[in-house]
């Protein structure tokens, strides 16, 4: 008998096999881009900025709209950089799980996010029947307020720093626990069982980890006497701490990444958020703006966690040709794509699994660490 | 288990009942847990079942015995193919009907792809429900690929309708034993990539290992078979132990493994996979000569008696009991789904576990609600 005729060709393809010159095209198109970036970046210094001086100087001579300004110019920043930070997230997801990523709004998807919000504007605004309402709609500000607080210490170079609080990392410690009161309250308020659950995990987390955060962040200060983090940067001008302090940074800063993770709930910290267990957590039962107010202070956190980074370990805004900022903004941009390639790689722990990691192995590896830096300094300094 | 962990049974104010379904990320379907919780602590766990019942067993019953193969289909949706082998056997053995030997090598070939199919989807979302996102969309475009192999034969991707009582609907198309050696080339090596991704990740590990342990006795106890039951160190495989079809002829092994935990189950599953690619290789190279339909009556009228069939589906045993009576339609039709019976273990093993493992243990035993539903 004649075989039947193949209803869809029979496919061949084993892989994402690719043209080698569509390959070096790529490339060349990649590394092309890249020089006129960093033509373009080094070129901003050299415009005529200081016909914006006149401006500059009424600003700064006077206090109350020198704060107002600097205020706004935080809170623009802090919301429009996370539309970038979410498409990068997305993006970044897709091309760890061979996939495009989002691809139709603006160029490669770049406007996605900002239909997102326009979208998530446009959303009837529910507040659960049975929710506390006052918790239920106070709890997004409470976990957004903290990070936009903290991007005021943030130095993005000597000068472009909001307020050069002395004590900067004392003021970044304070604040940012309390970022769990609202996850607490989000959990609470909404008066449903998997908010709950996610509330708890995320607040009995976000403490735990805070105190070995803070024991590699009080190493640090060890290290460059210090808390502002300004002054921080400038002493890393013969090199940055993780190079010339490798011996105690090094474990340092993998303290710090790891608790990052774990503030930042990222896999494999998301257990506030496990999907598998409780759906979305915390944030279940918000919709709309709401939900996107935890979406935002959780990017911008990403955001200031990787900055701080930068700041305490990697020199901050210190580089070659290119101006401060945009050293850092590369440096910052950096971490939270290693943020990113953890979350995307590595499954969740289980809660004691999560909780014995931080109180068995991470709080005493972070005093030895502390220690063993302030033995260095006292050595050093005799 | 820690001191923390309360007395199973003991009640107290604390306690919390949770739904967790019909709509929950992580019950694989329309399954519902009313899950009784102190703490992060599962206290007791009741499975609600019945929210994808259609009555296939009597919708079966109720028409001629060889319409009854597309509602196979729609039993264990990930693995149709593996359901119209077990219907066509059964209506095979009750109207004494032969299969040729090119349409028994070609079902072993479709019924082992399907294996490989099903399969992935439980690596990929056992990744998911460990919290591995990456790893559930590797698998998913390994089985697309896998689909797409199927869709080129059968023209379907889910629901084939493609093993019929006397052989299967048509022969291969031309050019196919070569797409599909290519696509396990490449499958082979992905799976080796993806075994390091999650199978040797410490977490992973962590989170799997010790969990959920079903004691070969308990094992048995229950009925439990497939994957299940060869993770607990029981080595039983209808494929070996009762033949059908042309798994005499195939060498293959079959992966055991005595821990009993989640760990084992998957490491099974996974092993099962590349067992499967062996067999479809020695099918495609072994693939006799002849007719791929057996000669059938016009009209199917068995003859008054009974006739059970057993084959190894990717979750286990599903067997099929048929009753005839000497008319056109059957008596009775009876699917004896792994999936139901593996669900009934469950509140046994879940209790006094954290929620993380019970998703952990339910992900493990694999079930589809089509099946478990009917």
């Amino acid at each position: 008998m004649s075989l039947p005729p193949l209803r869809r060709a029979a496919p061949t393809r084993t892989g994402f096999e690719c043209d080698p010159a569509f390959v070096a095209g790529q490339f060349a198109a990649g590394v092309a881009v890249l020089v006129a970036a960093i033509a373009a970046a080094s070129a901003l210094p050299r415009l005529p900025w200081r016909l914006v001086d006149p401006v500059l100087i009424f600003i700064g001579s006077h206090p109350v709209v020198n704060a107002l300004v600097k205020a706004l110019t935080v809170t623009v920043f802090v919301t429009v950089h996370v539309i970038f930070l979410i498409w990068l997230e997305r993006k970044f997801a897709g091309w760890m799980q061979a996939r495009l990523g989002p691809m139709h709004v603006g160029w490669k998807g770049a406007l996605q996010t900002v239909a997102d919000a326009v979208k998530l504007l446009m959303k009837e605004d529910i507040i659960p029947t049975r929710a506390d309402r006052v918790l239920f709609v106070v709890a997004p500000f409470l976990t957004f307020m903290p990070t936009l607080l903290t991007f005021m210490v943030l130095p993005f170079s000597p000068t472009w720093v909001a307020y050069d609080f002395p004590l900067g990392i004392l003021f970044v410690l304070a604040v940012t626990t309390n970022i769990s009161l609202g996850t607490l309250a989000a959990g609470w308020g909404a008066n449903n069982k998997y908010s709950l659950l996610g509330g708890a995990r995320a607040c009995a987390q976000v403490l735990s980890y805070e105190i070995p955060m803070a024991v590699a962040m009080l190493s640090v200060v060890t290290l460059e006497g210090t808390m502002s983090l300004t002054e921080i940067v400038k002493h890393q001008q013969s090199g940055w701490n993780i190079v010339a302090h490798a011996p105690v940074m090094i474990p340092a800063f993998l303290i710090f990444m790891v608790c990052g993770l774990a503030e930042l709930n990222r896999t494999p910290f998301d257990l506030p958020e496990a999907e598998s267990e409780l759906v979305s957590g915390f944030h279940t039962e918000y919709s709309g703006m709401r939900f996107a107010f935890f979406y935002l202070g959780e990017f911008a956190a990403n955001f200031f966690t990787a900055g701080l980074a930068v700041t305490l370990f990697f020199g901050g805004w210190m580089g070659p040709w290119l101006p401060a900022p945009i050293w850092f903004g590369i440096k910052t941009i950096a971490v939270v794509a290693l943020f990113m390639w953890i979350k995307w790689t590595v499954p969740r722990l289980r809660v004691d699994q999560m909780m014995g990691f931080c109180w068995k192995f991470l709080v005493p590896a972070s005093i030895v660490i502390f220690c063993a830096t302030a033995i260095m300094v006292m050595v050093a300094g005799s | 288990m820690t001191a923390m962990q309360p007395a199973v049974g003991a009640s107290t104010s604390s306690d919390m009942t949770i739904n967790l379904g019909p709509q929950h990320p992580s019950t694989h379907g329309v399954l519902r847990l009313m899950v009784a919780l102190d703490g992060e602590y599962v206290k007791s766990c009741r499975p609600v079942i019945g929210y994808l019942h259609r009555g296939l067993e009597r919708m079966m019953a109720s028409r001629p015995y060889r319409q009854s193969v597309p509602f196979t289909d729609r039993l264990d949706y990930c693995a149709s193919l593996n359901s119209n082998l077990a219907i066509s056997q059964a209506i095979e053995r009750i109207g004494g009907m032969a299969v040729p030997e090119r349409a028994q090598c070609l079902r072993v070939m479709l019924c082992e792809m399907n294996r490989i199919a099903s399969h992935l989807i439980f690596f990929g979302t056992y990744a998911a429900d460990i919290g591995a996102t990456t790893a559930f969309l590797y698998a998913f475009r390994e089985r697309e690929r896998l689909l797409d192999l199927l869709e080129a034969y059968t023209g379907a991707r889910l629901t084939y309708n493609w093993i019929r009582p006397g052989g299967v609907a048509s022969d291969m198309p031309e050019g196919y034993a070569a797409a599909v050696c290519t696509f396990l080339d490449g499958f082979l090596k992905e799976l080796d990539a993806y075994d390091t991704l999650l199978t040797g990740n410490p977490i992973f590990r962590v989170r799997t290992e010790g969990v959920g342990i079903i004691s070969p006795e308990k094992a048995i106890a229950y009925g439990a078979s497939g994957p299940v039951l060869r993770g607990s160190g029981v080595n039983i495989d209808l494929r070996r132990t009762e033949p059908y079809d042309a798994y005499p002829q195939m060498q293959f092994d079959v992966p055991v493994r005595t821990e009993g935990d989640c760990l084992a189950r998957y490491l099974v599953r996974v092993e099962e996979m590349r067992q499967s690619a062996r067999i479809i290789r020695q099918c495609l190279r072994e693939m006799p000569e002849g007719e791929h339909w057996g000669k059938q009556p016009k009209v199917f009228r068995p003859a008054a008696g009974e006739a059970y069939s057993r084959t190894e589906s990717p979750r286990g045993e599903l067997s099929i009991y048929l009753v005839s009576d000497g008319t056109a339609n059957p008596v009775r039709v009876r699917v004896r789904g792994p999936s139901f019976v593996h669900l009934s273990m469950l509140p046994e093993l879940v209790r006094g576990v954290k929620v993380a493992d019970m998703i952990a243990i339910l992900g493990s035993l694999d079930t589809v609600l089509g099946e478990v539903d009917r």
